[in-house]
């Protein structure tokens, strides 16, 4: 169903240690947005902001940075969501549009990591996970993504080079993404010679932490008519949870939040896998990203490693996932990280991705998962 | 009260699950069972959501346990650092209960396999702080 599209997308670099408060961060991505879209502060009904709030020195941002991107008196309000906030935000801004209540919205995700000083950033990481049954054992993200390629390692032999090759395929185009934190391509050997973080995940298995922010512009169909011309419609939202316990999940092989997520996606858009022709996956870690292909259905469970060792998620491949380098290379400034994989595909649906275009892409997805497989977005875009 | 004893670095103190700390303290790991409709619990509840019941009893952990997946921390949260390295695991025991933690250290790297069998020990640690952790059978 073609009633809400995206009319204007922005995104700042991802930079280690942003110069400016997250008011000016938010503003980076807002002006991109709002040129792209051609619209003014004024014709934005309604904003929605995210990030992961403790982060920030300030209390409900959502009211700075309405106030500095000039969105007073319009209803402006905060989602959060951790990793996946923007995805959630855009699902708000969905329902706001298709019930009426609004025309024009505006989903602002953004983070400074660096607003907290590292003794402060490790702190909070260890409150990442249940702080009543699991923290008390010295939890951290990558420990429990270790723990799920451990799983998937035993279960269907996927290996660590496996995983590498997923970190030499987000080099290859983190390298030509002037707006990813990490330009540099990476080899193989780097990679499975990289110091343990985690076992069995290494140094290059984990993305980078990063300043930034993501804009997206969304309008109602009768809106669309008269600001784009190369809208890029919803056609599908997913969303789905798991237990934020380690104890209360079925399997750790893969992400239940994600499947779920995905299959309401499908349904929505009255697609199946085999259509998407381009796809963003929350690669926060390799092992997510190869979980994700699975989760998603271009492979079946446990045969995502043979898409990368085909190398068929490169762009020429037949399903080219994380073009842009991925969180891994781009770096994942968590509230921004939804919003700019949503912007990866509506630049290659649009045909503006430069040197990272797929060719002719008329369907594309967006996996953002929150947490440690907490929260799963899934959004299905399709061109006119 | 009571709860800001149980493990390595305490993040909660008040909940109505205080009482797995003592059971702890008699070297027992106990979940909860829902006396409404039988469902047992780990992390223990005070509330069953399938029934809306809050009238539970404490449920030792039974059987012999498998080891689901672990890895082993070369970094830590703040707390931690002096643990290093230590190995996180997931454990099903009887009744499908999965419980999270620690590897015993004495269990070396290159021994660990998945699906090993493990049993839980009550560990005391200083200042008056208990945990538990996981030992081979």
């Amino acid at each position: 169903m073609k009633d809400v599209a995206i009319v204007g997308v922005g995104q700042t670099a991802f930079v280690r240690g942003y110069e400016g408060s997250i008011r000016e961060l938010a503003f980076d991505a807002f002006k991109e947005a709002m040129l792209d879209a051609g619209l003014t502060s004024k014709e934005i009904d309604a904003s929605i902001i995210c990030s992961a709030p403790e982060y920030d020195k300030q209390r409900t941002p959502a009211g700075t940075i309405a106030e500095y991107l000039g969105l007073n008196p319009k209803p402006t309000f905060y989602i959060e969501t951790v990793c996946s906030s923007s995805s959630s935000g855009l699902r708000v801004a969905y329902s706001l549009i298709k019930s009426g209540l609004h025309r024009i919205v505006l989903v602002l995700g953004f983070q400074k990591m660096s607003e907290i000083s590292s003794a402060d950033s490790q702190e909070r990481m260890g409150r990442g996970s249940d702080v009543m049954w699991e923290a008390p054992f010295g939890t951290m993200m990558p420990a429990y993504y270790a723990m799920h390629a451990r799983a998937h390692f035993q279960r269907y032999g996927t290996s660590s080079e496996d995983l590498a090759l997923i970190r030499v395929k987000a080099g290859t185009y983190g390298m030509i993404n002037k707006k990813a934190v990490y330009q540099k391509g990476v080899t193989l050997e780097q990679i499975m010679t990289a110091d343990v973080v985690s076992s069995p995940l290494k140094r290059f298995d984990c993305c980078a932490n990063a300043d930034g922010a993501s804009c997206m512009i969304v309008a109602d169909k009768e809106m669309v008519k008269s600001i784009s011309k190369k809208p890029v419609w919803i056609l599908g939202l997913g969303a789905g949870t798991a237990p934020i316990t380690m104890s209360g999940r079925e399997s750790l092989t893969g992400l239940n939040c994600a499947r779920v997520a995905a299959k309401e996606a499908y349904r929505m858009a009255g697609v199946t896998p085999q259509d998407i022709d381009v796809a963003e996956v929350h690669d926060c870690f390799t092992i997510a990203e190869l979980m994700a292909y699975e989760d998603l259905g271009f492979a079946e469970p446990g045969e995502g490693k043979a898409l990368i060792r085909g190398k068929e998620t490169y762009i020429e491949g037949k399903i080219p996932i994380n073009v842009d380098g991925g969180l891994l290379s781009k770096g994942h400034p968590i509230g921004a990280t939804g919003g700019s994989q949503i912007r990866t595909i509506v630049l290659q649906l649009r045909g503006e991705a430069d040197q990272m275009q797929v060719k002719n892409p008329e369907i594309g997805l967006v996996h953002n998962i929150g947490g440690v497989g907490v929260y799963g977005n899934v959004t299905v875009l399709g061109r006119d | 009260m009571g709860f800001e004893r149980f493990g390595i670095v305490s993040f909660a103190s008040q909940t109505k699950a205080a009482p797995f700390v003592d059971y702890l303290d008699k070297g027992v790991l106990a979940g909860t069972k829902c006396k409404g409709c039988g469902a047992f619990y780990f992390p223990p509840r005070t509330d069953c959501h399938h029934c809306l019941s809050s009238n539970m009893e404490w449920s030792e952990i039974t059987g012999k346990g498998k080891l689901i997946s672990y890895s082993t921390l070369i970094y830590a949260p703040t707390g931690f650092e002096a643990d290093l390295p230590y190995t996180i695991a997931l454990v099903e025991f009887e009744n499908k209960m999965k419980v999270f933690g620690r590897l015993s250290k004495e269990i070396k790297e290159g021994e660990i396999t998945i699906g090993m069998e493990l049993k839980y020990v009550v560990t005391k640690l200083a200042n008056d702080r208990i945990t538990y952790e996981f030992k081979k059978t």
